[in-house]
């Protein structure tokens, strides 16, 4: 059998020519072979999502979804498999939380509705009693062996939970707070991110996961850093409009702040990914996906979000606590537009990074930020001063330019 | 009398209780509801109008291009944009590509399991107590076989769409005038390769094996008939001046067939938990969710055409346009129809993509005007689906949608008149009273998809939101 080590190799070096499941499926085959593992007993909860994971995972291509539901997972409850409905369906689901208490592993797709008591949201009856999904995952997480919140909505509330909010969406681990959740995000999650988590809970238990629960193997790198285009960045060679060639960081890529490995990984059997499509990234594998990240296309200084305006004070206080990465570069162009997201401070849970293995990595790493921060401060600077100065607004203009506002990026896009 | 509930509904896309009476063992009312709100619309509220296209389609994962097309659409109107030739072509192909997509999961993977006797392990076992499943043995197992092969062609139709759309589910490269992929010989040239083997599979497979339910199953080409009021809002255009391929129509339960005319089209709020008095026409009506509202007992609300129930999706499509000759309206006529329209699609993305010009523009750049409205109005894998859309110094100030599945799946409106679906029900024989696979099968034979219906506001009076 695979020893952690290989695995962990295994799923970095992944590339566009094979997919990471055609690597592991022999591994996981062999180690069937050597000890029959039981195939763990999986409830999938379907809460308020798009179904976007489920379809997802239905693209998965080695190991397929037949081989995935067959030969890896005995997946006793998902509504959109389950050939048994109603009360058949509920009595399935409720007998597996029961008798494989602490051994079932609980899936989690879509954020938790919590409005209203969570009655925006039922999952099943139960002697004719309506269950919500919110108390559904209260009552199920402390029984499960492993809780996996798949999506952007189920890691960090996503679009679920978008600005207003009206269902009141969250995510799974501001529900579930004494557990481990595991958190795969993307919108929707890579098949690969999902078999390949599933995967190491099946043979080694517990992926390492960063500050926000993330499976490392996975989102432990930023677009921005493994871009095909990352060149064109570095030379200064910027795409006007989306399609055109060309770094697409001024027409809004969100690359530079969000962790993934898409560039290499790609989509769909690796046959495309949104920058290489010509598309700019939208992050949406960010915990601050999609209010932090919109509008879609601007580029990322001029984000303008609900935010409001952060004391820097306070974003040195988050500065310190997110640390990780090219994280900081965002907070860098934030604070240089005056404008930061309030989920940087509040819809997030930060804690410490992770401890770099030596010095000379923590060297690099510094190095690398500075490099890329250096840059994209001089780019938002040249953008700033291209735009007209603004003048300072009477009320007279304001109320005019609500009814008239043009973007003052428009030009650029 | 009895009366029992199905809650869950399982293989279909989220949340959904059916509640139905039966008496002589026979479904004599029915009563259908949906169990999520998430308040898209609210949220789309004042937000830049350029992101509407990637962020509505964020609705649904298994139909997420039909809301980026419709978005599109919408904002081609309000602008007078329009789309390049190699850009029309490509959004169709992409759209083509999600539909064979789902059609081929939705037969194999969601209808199948209540004709044939799936693999002897979960999520196929348990399965239902009297299950009347009437395939031969040999043919039974030849379907348990095409299982692998259809999950893979429906992750190659998906890879197809990629391709154009960069990844699935949601694309990222559907803009205004076109897409942001680029064109060469190359992706050309894989995607026809890759293409022609889902043709094979549709036509050697999928079509065939549709055929084979409906010989074993003769009696559901009357079970599950509705209203048989069918409406299409006509699907890809074509350049240069974007006539439907696939023609917009309104065909009346007699046989009266009519021109599409929107301004019929309006909601109603009476059973659904919104407040009373805000259905009304999608440009203008408001909407507010009261979840304690006596009564009502759906989030979806109901769609009505000239004030009457209609159906929508691919068996509509094929009656309007004169192509389905089969035996009735039913159950197993949905099936087919699907089956056949995947067929089609297919051919169809194959012309497009041998119209195709490499090096010829894929998209225009352009500049979204501060303000307008427009409607989008185009048929999709499930049926007919609505964007109406407005903004205002580039916020979005109105957005509605009204999707297939809420045409079909509405509850009952003002006049009691019920939804497609439940009209559907009435009259379902009914073996097992436990058991109920007939009422699963012609639920399922409409394809719902209740993430995308339930999601209906829109404040009318709310404040754009300013940043």
């Amino acid at each position: 059998m695979l020893s952690r080590r290989e695995f962990i190799k295994i799923c970095l070096a992944a590339t566009a020519a094979t997919t990471l499941a055609d690597l592991l499926v022999p591994a996981i085959r062999q180690a069937y072979a050597q000890s029959p593992l039981p195939r763990p007993p999986v409830v999938w909860l379907e809460l308020g999502s798009c179904t976007g994971e489920s379809v997802s995972l239905d693209n998965s291509l080695n190991p397929n979804l037949y081989q995935l539901l067959t030969e890896f997972l005995d997946l006793r409850y998902h509504w959109v498999y389950n050939t048994a409905h109603g009360d058949a369906a509920v009595r399935v689901l409720l007998d597996t939380v029961e008798k494989e208490a602490g051994k079932f592993w609980l899936i989690v797709e879509g954020s938790v509705m919590t409005a209203a008591d969570g009655r925006y949201n039922h999952v099943f009856s139960r002697n004719g009693e309506m269950v919500t999904g919110l108390a559904a995952l209260k009552e199920f997480a402390p029984k499960a062996r492993y809780i996996v919140a798949v999506g952007d909505c189920a890691a960090f509330g996503g679009p679920g939970a978008a600005h207003p909010n009206p269902g009141g969406g969250k995510g799974v681990w501001d529900v579930v707070t004494d557990r481990v959740v595991v958190n795969i995000p993307g919108c929707p999650s890579h098949p690969d991110w999902m078999t390949g988590t599933f995967s190491h809970l099946l043979l080694y238990g517990l992926p390492e996961l960063d500050a926000y629960n993330r499976p490392k193997l996975f989102f432990s790198r930023t677009i921005h850093d493994q871009c095909q285009r990352r060149q064109q960045f570095e030379d200064g060679i910027f795409a006007a409009f989306p399609g055109d060639d060309g770094c697409l960081y001024k027409v809004g890529c969100k690359g530079p702040v969000t962790h993934s490995d898409c560039p290499y990984r790609q989509w769909n059997g690796a046959v495309n990914w949104p920058v290489r499509a010509g598309a700019p990234c939208i992050g949406c594998a960010s915990p601050h996906f999609p209010d932090g990240m919109m509008p879609f296309y601007n580029h990322l200084p001029d984000v303008k979000t609900r935010a409001v305006a952060v004391s820097v004070k306070k974003i040195g206080a988050a500065f310190a606590a997110l640390g990780v990465g090219a994280v900081a570069t965002h907070l860098a162009a934030g604070i240089f537009a005056r404008r930061i997201h309030k989920h940087y401070l509040d819809g997030t849970k930060p804690s410490d990074p992770t401890p770099p293995e030596n010095l000379a990595q923590v060297k690099q790493e510094l190095d690398d930020l500075i490099r890329q921060q250096n840059a994209l401060m001089s780019e938002a600077k040249k953008l700033e001063a291209a735009a007209p100065r603004r003048r300072k607004k009477s009320w007279l203009r304001r109320v005019i330019s609500f009814w008239r506002t043009e973007d003052k990026t428009g030009k650029d896009k | 009398m009895a009366r029992k509930t199905i809650f869950p509904m399982t293989r279909i896309h989220e949340p959904i209780r059916i509640d139905v009476e039966i008496a002589g063992g026979r479904v004599t009312d029915a009563w259908v509801s949906s169990h999520l709100y998430r308040g898209w619309e609210q949220m789309m509220l004042g937000r830049d109008v350029r992101d509407t296209i990637l962020f509505t389609q964020r609705i649904c994962g298994i139909c997420s291009t039909a809301h980026a097309v419709a978005d599109a659409l919408a904002l081609q109107q309000a602008t007078g944009l329009a789309p390049t030739v190699n850009g029309q072509h490509l959004i169709n192909i992409i759209l083509a590509a999600d539909t064979i997509q789902n059609h081929i999961r939705h037969f194999y993977l969601l209808t199948l399991p209540d004709f044939v006797s799936g693999p002897d392990t979960p999520p196929w076992t348990p399965r239902p107590p009297k299950p009347d499943l009437r395939l031969p043995a040999k043919t039974n197992a030849a379907f348990v076989e095409h299982f692998p092969t259809a999950i893979r062609m429906s992750a190659a139709a998906h890879e197809l769409l990629a391709m154009f759309g960069a990844k699935a589910p949601h694309q990222q490269t559907i803009m205004v005038t076109g897409v942001t992929q680029h064109l060469n010989a190359d992706n050309v040239k894989a995607a026809a390769a890759l293409l022609r083997r889902i043709r094979y599979f549709v036509e050697g497979v999928y079509l065939p094996d549709a055929q084979t339910i409906a010989v074993y199953y003769p009696d559901y080409h009357i079970i599950g008939k509705s209203v048989d009021n069918f409406i299409s809002f006509g699907m890809f255009p074509e350049p240069p001046n974007g006539q439907r391929v696939l023609k917009a129509g309104v065909r009346f339960a007699g046989g009266l067939t009519e021109d599409l005319d929107p301004a019929q089209i309006s909601e109603d709020v009476r059973y659904g938990w919104y407040r009373e008095g805000t259905g009304g026409r999608p440009d203008t009506e408001s909407t507010v969710p009261d979840p304690d509202k006596p009564g009502a007992y759906s989030w979806t609300k109901a769609p009505r055409y000239k004030g009457l129930a209609f159906e929508s999706g691919p068996l509509p499509r094929a009656v309007l346009s004169g192509e389905y000759r089969g035996k009735g309206t039913g159950v197993a006529d949905r099936i087919i129809a699907r089956a056949q329209e995947t067929r089609k699609l297919c051919l169809l993305a194959e012309n497009w993509l041998a119209r195709l010009v490499p090096g010829q523009p894929t998209l225009q750049p352009y500049t979204l005007p501060p303000r307008g409205e427009g409607v989008g109005l185009t048929d999709v894998m499930r049926g007919a689906l609505g964007h109406w859309l407005k903004f205002e110094g580039g916020k979005v100030s109105h957005h509605q949608i009204i999707t297939p599945t809420a045409w079909k799946f509405s509850p009952r409106d003002g006049s009691g008149k019920r939804g497609a679906v439940e009209e559907a029900l009435i009259g379902t024989p009914v073996a097992d009273e436990n058991s109920l696979v007939e009422v699963g099968r012609v639920v399922r034979s409409f394809d719902p998809c209740f993430t995308c219906a339930v999601h209906a506001v829109n404040l009318a009076n709310a404040k754009p939101l300013i940043i």
